[in-house]
């Protein structure tokens, strides 16, 4: 049962890390850049999220839309500021942006929130006592629920939208081949912010999701996971987003199960060492594919 | 015959390396025309500047008598000139349906069914392949494909770029057959080809572009018999 536990903890936090690599692997795909400040906007997200709950006193679903609302406007506004007008000058001038970008958010969120910790409090906090089956052999918290759930419907939602829209297509059309994607009349800089507008809501989501199972929200509290979400993207296949939420729920599970069976202070180079291996082997990921010219 | 196309004095630069140095044409209603020349000339560059892809330091290009020199890309698709590039450059991870709903994006939405219907009588192979990842089909009907996506937005422009590259015979004939069935459904035609030959015995007029100038022009027939061209680029 312990390992049922874990499994589905493990589940939870990957589902957490999907949501967030979704966001790395869009902008990846649509802009070939890797967007280091994404993890950062989590933290915005949960900041934000946290703020309507504790100061406005708002109900926790509103104040989870106002953080959505506010990291969609941010990471637009990212995107239009630092990395539009480098686009075209070379992927170094991009990812040393993202850096700073990543740098400025962090101290900003410092400069307003400052260095302790704030306790978040779950969205979830209605539901006190924790799902137990078996007679109390497993139990499971309903924020590990409600994360599975709303990976899930996130996944859900992202693949009706990328095979089925308009813009999804658009936005798959401009991942593969931009030129063309013009010349088809799409508007390329608005798919991007497009792009960069869904992957920035996501990240609230994600932000607020991770907050609520692991409460201690910092102004450095998006980076790890970024990180790790970022591995999974890699882990998957970046660009892919069947990989991105592939290779978050496999990250997530290694983790957790590293943690409970070899040692919790291991557990993150057991990750990245499990992410060297894959990459050894397959060097585009799980579900990465290298589409070869056909005459 | 109205002027569709009107190219004034257009100069083009990579960087430092001036690759159309001053090329002028115009293309009528209803034409074929042709721009023919050696790898490198300047013939694809000619195409991406029309389409918005590049931008000329000098002169102008009129669409429909209203300049297109400083249009962005995708609105000159929205104007009516659809540009079939080199190497096709399909979506290779989409599927051929997806693809021709591509090259619909700035269509009207009434018209989408109409025109899905009028390439797929055009191209009946892809009718049988709509569901088909487009990365898996040969590369003439990937060719066909790409064809038949920018055939999706009621051009009034059709830019060719190497029909031709990289296909048996066999196909390349065919790929000139539907060319020539465009043409008399109405289709204003730009084509750039390697394959003179080809390109000479369906255009009505034609213009050789050489080191990113127009060095000749006149009509298919004119040229195919000049000496100068069967020299340079029909082998005697």
């Amino acid at each position: 049962m312990i390992f049922l536990t874990n499994l589905i903890n493990g589940l939870s936090l990957g589902s957490v890390y999907a949501i967030i690599a979704l966001g790395y692997t869009m902008v990846y795909g649509i802009s070939k850049m890797l967007n280091f400040a994404h993890g950062d906007v989590i933290m915005v997200g949960a900041y934000i999220s946290f703020c309507g709950t504790s100061y406005l006193n708002l109900p926790a679903w509103v104040s989870v839309i106002l953080a959505m609302i506010v990291c969609t406007a941010l990471g637009v506004l990212i995107e239009g500021l630092a990395y539009r007008p480098l686009r075209g000058t070379g992927s170094l001038a991009v990812l040393i942006t993202a850096i700073g970008v990543s740098y400025f958010l962090q101290n900003a969120a410092l400069l307003i929130w400052g260095s302790a910790p704030k306790v978040f409090t779950s969205v979830f906090e209605k539901f006190t006592s924790n799902i137990s089956l078996f007679g109390g052999e497993l139990t499971i918290t309903w924020e590990a629920l409600f994360t599975l759930v709303a990976a899930v419907l996130v996944m859900l939602g992202m693949t009706f939208f990328t095979g089925h829209t308009k813009v999804g297509k658009a936005m798959r059309a401009v991942s593969e081949d931009n030129g063309a994607a013009q010349l088809m009349g799409i508007n390329v800089n608005t798919t991007i912010s497009m792009t960069f507008a869904i992957g920035s809501a996501l990240a609230a989501i994600a932000g607020v999701l991770l907050c609520s199972s692991y409460p201690a929200l910092m102004p450095t509290t998006g980076a790890m996971p970024g990180i790790k979400a970022f591995t999974a993207a890699v882990f998957g296949g970046i660009g892919s987003i069947p990989g991105a939420m592939l290779g978050g729920i496999l990250i997530g599970v290694i983790e957790i199960f590293g943690r409970a069976y070899i040692s919790s202070e291991l557990s993150d180079a057991i990750v990245f060492g499990v992410l060297i291996i894959v990459l050894l082997v397959k060097p585009t990921g799980l579900l990465g594919e290298k589409i070869t010219e056909k005459v | 015959m109205g002027t569709v196309l009107t190219v004034r004095d257009i100069n083009v630069y990579y960087g430092a390396i001036h690759a159309i140095k001053g090329i002028s044409f115009d293309v009528n209603k209803g034409e074929i025309v042709t721009l023919i020349g050696a790898n490198g000339a300047g013939k694809s560059t000619t195409l991406h500047t029309i389409s918005g892809l590049l931008r000329s330091k000098t002169g102008d290009i009129e669409f429909l008598e209203s300049s297109i020199a400083r249009t962005p890309a995708h609105k000159i698709v929205a104007k009516g000139i659809s540009h079939v590039p080199e190497g096709r450059r399909i979506f290779q991870r989409m599927t051929v349906e997806e693809n021709l709903q591509m090259g619909a994006f700035v269509s009207k939405p009434e018209r989408i069914a109409h025109n899905l219907e009028y390439v797929y009588e055009q191209f009946p192979r892809l009718k049988e392949r709509t569901k088909q990842i487009a990365g898996t089909l040969s590369g003439g009907e990937q060719q066909m494909l790409a064809m038949g996506r920018a055939l999706m937005c009621d051009p009034r422009l059709l830019m060719l770029d190497e029909p031709s590259m990289g296909l048996a015979p066999i196909l390349v004939d065919q790929i000139f057959e539907i060319i020539q069935n465009l043409h008399k459904a109405g289709t204003t035609i730009l084509l750039v080809e390697q394959n003179a030959q080809m390109a000479l015995s369906v255009a009505d007029r034609a213009y050789v572009i050489e080191t990113g100038r127009i060095t000749l022009s006149g009509t298919g027939e004119e040229l195919a018999k000049s000496d100068e061209v069967r020299k340079a680029y029909l082998g005697g």
